[in-house]
């Protein structure tokens, strides 16, 4: 269930996702199901939505995720001091004309460039093919370059942050991700394989 | 009676200069308070300080959040090659090191070589270059042994001595023996010997294996820019604990030092005014002042308090290293991302020798010297993600995993000459979130550092080919080649040298010989700042060295000595 996202947008982002990160299924390389099936969606809905929840969804815990040993500590999520939150705020949400946000002027926030530059993406963005779905991406630069860095982070990135179910996106590229306590042997380091 | 006073010292910074300096001061029976303008995710500030475990293997939190600091909108930084580019060419991200309780040495993956003896006299063994000021520096290697040793010790340097060839005298073994060797790495080693390289395993502060009460490393991969999760990395935790443990220091975290206070003579501190985390001001007084912010915001807060600058000096001959990037793919797998990033080192291109004479007098230079040769791999997905093109390349590219896993580098980290004109001042009309200026760099490579880059890069690449890359390539930061304005022209390195140079002479240097600045009898330097020259090794070690020296100088321990073996 998207929290800041309506659920058009949810779906337009995991299809542009997809114009990004495409799926393919390859003989001699192996299978990528795309960004959509990595979960982009739920990962940008989360950033968007961050400060819903408290403490806000920025740093995830530590040391351990509990993959890998120790004791699961990636989902308790780290409060943030007040200026984190001012910069974090300013970045999701934009500077409104708030001045203690814009001590170096205005800045354009995450949650508005995606409305707008989802809407100017067409009602119909998920329907239409994958050529049109890059046609109208391309046209909307702003949002491109944003969900871009989102996509990978989402795709790539820890779980907790909403991204990267069941880690198949670290599976489908031969990615450990993180692995302590567990670490690896000196033969792990050292050797070939 | 004494004015009374509400500590010692106060140290500005808590990484790797402040840390040492809390250390020895403490040690000393003095009262100590560290200001740490960051957060702290480093360890508790109570008995008996365990570490907070807020570091993790999180590429998102570590290097796309700025969690361990400075963040950009908060604190940006300028940056532009000199006069002719206006005001600036951007403001944003600029050499970043963290801020944070424990700075610098809390992210680095602590690589810590000892200088050699003709780094603190180069201008005397190798002489001058012209549009350049190579200086000595006003100690040399012989004094400074003891106090590197000391330093080994204090951090926990693993490392393997009478492996370099090029390496100066020890006056004892390194406390730990080397950690495992990167796959990577031994295969580039291997070519580098065959020809005629001398490449060694990397002194690192990491333990590899149980030391000063922290764990071995368990080679997660995850060091530079992270934080380690179990301790086992020494720089500046033990440094840190150690003060913590006599009872004496207090470390105060979110606490912005908005100037150095003076007294009526206006030749002593008296203390310094901070602003903490709710945006409320404090005094803190103390008979002596330790600046220790590093060599960005060390001069940025004394241009910023208007004091210690009698020469003009302060913030001249900013100092990175010119970094050298030579880059192999491999046909197969390195997994790079296990074990300590880089594990081996070479010293071959600081050697000054006939061939490279030769090659800088075709190009107008009586000598170059490059700096030290990193053998590292490593990367990590989301940043691979982010460095491949959108679109079905991008897919192709991540299932190969060409960049994360198949690619090996020699980092060169090249020694970057002193130019009074490579500065950092006060940027006119941007501001941090406390109002003040930020700070900017101008700065701009010297032919020096451009020569040396072109002459070593070719030799690389065959090193790199003869360890079985299919194809090579060299990049260097900052950047020779092509677009050479905004974001990509400044330097990407964290090693920030230089802005309050170490000297005799009150007229060209900043602070005197035990770090003490010459206008403000009772404030002291212990960060990269007071580097005459930038040499071409990691400043971490040596900060650490002279600020055991500079601190044991100003509680009046006597000086550490050691002997060389015979």
């Amino acid at each position: 269930m998207p929290r800041f996202l309506t659920d058009h947008e949810h779906r337009a982002v995991s299809a542009a996702a997809d114009v990004l990160i495409p799926p393919l299924d390859s003989p001699e390389l192996g299978a990528h199901p795309g960004g959509g099936a990595l979960g982009v969606a739920d990962y940008v809905d989360n950033l968007l939505a961050a400060f819903t929840v408290d403490p806000p969804l920025i740093f995830a815990g530590g040391p351990f995720s509990g993959r890998h040993g120790g004791v699961a500590s990636f989902g308790e999520f780290l409060a943030l001091s007040p200026n984190e939150e001012l910069a974090w705020r300013t970045r999701i949400e934009g500077s409104r004309g708030i001045p203690e946000r814009e001590f170096n002027g205005p800045t354009r926030g995450w949650q508005t460039i995606y409305r707008e530059g989802i809407a100017a993406l067409g009602p119909d963005f998920c329907t239409v093919g994958a050529d049109e779905q890059d046609r109208r991406l391309r046209a909307q630069n702003e949002l491109r370059a944003v969900l871009y860095d989102h996509a990978c982070e989402g795709a790539y990135g820890a779980p907790e942050y909403g991204g990267n179910p069941e880690l198949a996106g670290w599976r489908v590229i031969g990615a450990d991700g993180d692995v302590q306590p567990r670490g690896y042997t000196d033969d792990e380091v050292s050797g070939r394989a | 009676m004494p004015e009374s006073r509400d500590c010692d010292a106060v140290v500005i910074g808590t990484g790797p200069a402040g840390a040492t300096a809390a250390d020895v001061l403490t040690s000393a029976g003095w009262s100590v308070i560290m200001l740490e303008k960051g957060r702290n995710h480093l360890l508790s500030l109570d008995a008996p300080f365990a570490g907070l475990g807020h570091v993790s293997n999180d590429e998102i939190k570590a290097l796309r959040r700025y969690f361990l600091g400075p963040d950009p909108f908060l604190e940006p930084r300028s940056y532009r090659r000199d006069e002719a580019d206006g005001d600036r060419l951007f403001a944003g991200e600029v050499n970043n090191l963290p801020s944070t309780v424990g700075g610098g040495g809390f992210h680095a993956d602590g690589k810590l070589p000892r200088l050699r003896a003709v780094d603190f006299k180069a201008r005397s063994e190798l002489g001058p270059i012209e549009g350049a000021d190579i200086v000595d520096w006003p100690v040399d290697y012989d004094e400074m042994e003891p106090y590197y040793a000391e330093a080994e010790r204090l951090i926990g340097v693993a490392g393997e001595a009478g492996a370099n060839p090029f390496a100066e005298w020890r006056s004892g073994p390194y406390p730990m023996p080397a950690g495992a060797d990167m796959f990577g790495a031994i295969l580039t080693t291997e070519a580098a010997t065959r020809l005629g390289y001398h490449p060694y395993r990397a002194p690192t502060g990491v333990n590899s294996v149980p030391y000063d009460g922290r764990p071995a490393c368990n080679n997660c991969g995850f060091c530079a820019h992270y934080g380690c999760p179990i301790e086992a990395k020494g720089d500046p935790i033990a440094p840190l604990r150690n003060a913590l443990r006599t009872g004496r220091c207090e470390i105060r975290p979110d606490a912005y030092v908005e100037r150095v206070l003076l007294d009526a003579t206006a030749k002593q501190a008296r203390g310094v005014r901070y602003i903490d985390i709710d945006g409320n001001a404090h005094e803190v007084s103390a008979r002596v002042v330790v600046v220790a912010g590093g060599a960005w915001e060390t001069p940025r807060l004394l241009l910023r308090s208007e004091i210690a600058n009698s020469s003009g000096l302060v913030g001249r001959y900013l100092m990175y290293h010119f970094q050298t990037f030579v880059i192999g793919h491999f046909p197969f797998r390195l997994h790079g991302h296990r074990g300590r990033a880089v594990t081996h080192l070479h010293d071959d291109h600081m050697i000054v020798d006939d061939a490279s004479r030769a090659f800088a007098r075709e190009h107008g230079l009586p000598y170059f010297r490059g700096g030290l040769t990193e053998h590292g791999g490593g990367g990590s997905p989301v940043m691979e993600g982010i460095y491949t093109a959108p679109g079905i390349t991008h897919t192709r590219e991540m299932l190969e995993s060409n960049m994360r896993d198949r690619l090996w580098a020699f980092t060169v980290q090249g020694e970057d000459l002193p130019q009074a004109t490579n500065r950092i001042d006060l940027d006119p009309t941007v501001r941090d979130v406390h109002g003040f200026p930020a700070g900017r760099a101008t700065y701009d490579v010297h032919p020096h550092e451009v020569v040396a880059s072109r002459y070593y890069a070719p030799q690389l690449e065959a090193v790199m080919r003869d360890a079985g890359a299919e194809f090579t390539f060299a990049a260097t930061s900052p950047p020779l080649d092509g677009d050479r304005a905004g974001t990509r022209s400044a330097s990407m390195s964290r090693h920030i040298m230089g802005t309050c140079r170490m000297g005799d002479d009150p007229a060209t240097s900043v602070v005197d010989r035990w770090q003490r600045f010459h206008d403000v009898e009772n404030m002291v330097c212990t960060d990269s700042s007071v580097f005459p020259t930038s040499t071409g090794y990691g400043p971490t070690l040596t900060i650490v060295a002279l600020a055991i020296r500079a601190c044991r100088d100003l509680a009046g321990l006597p000086a550490l000595t050691s002997t060389r073996p015979q």
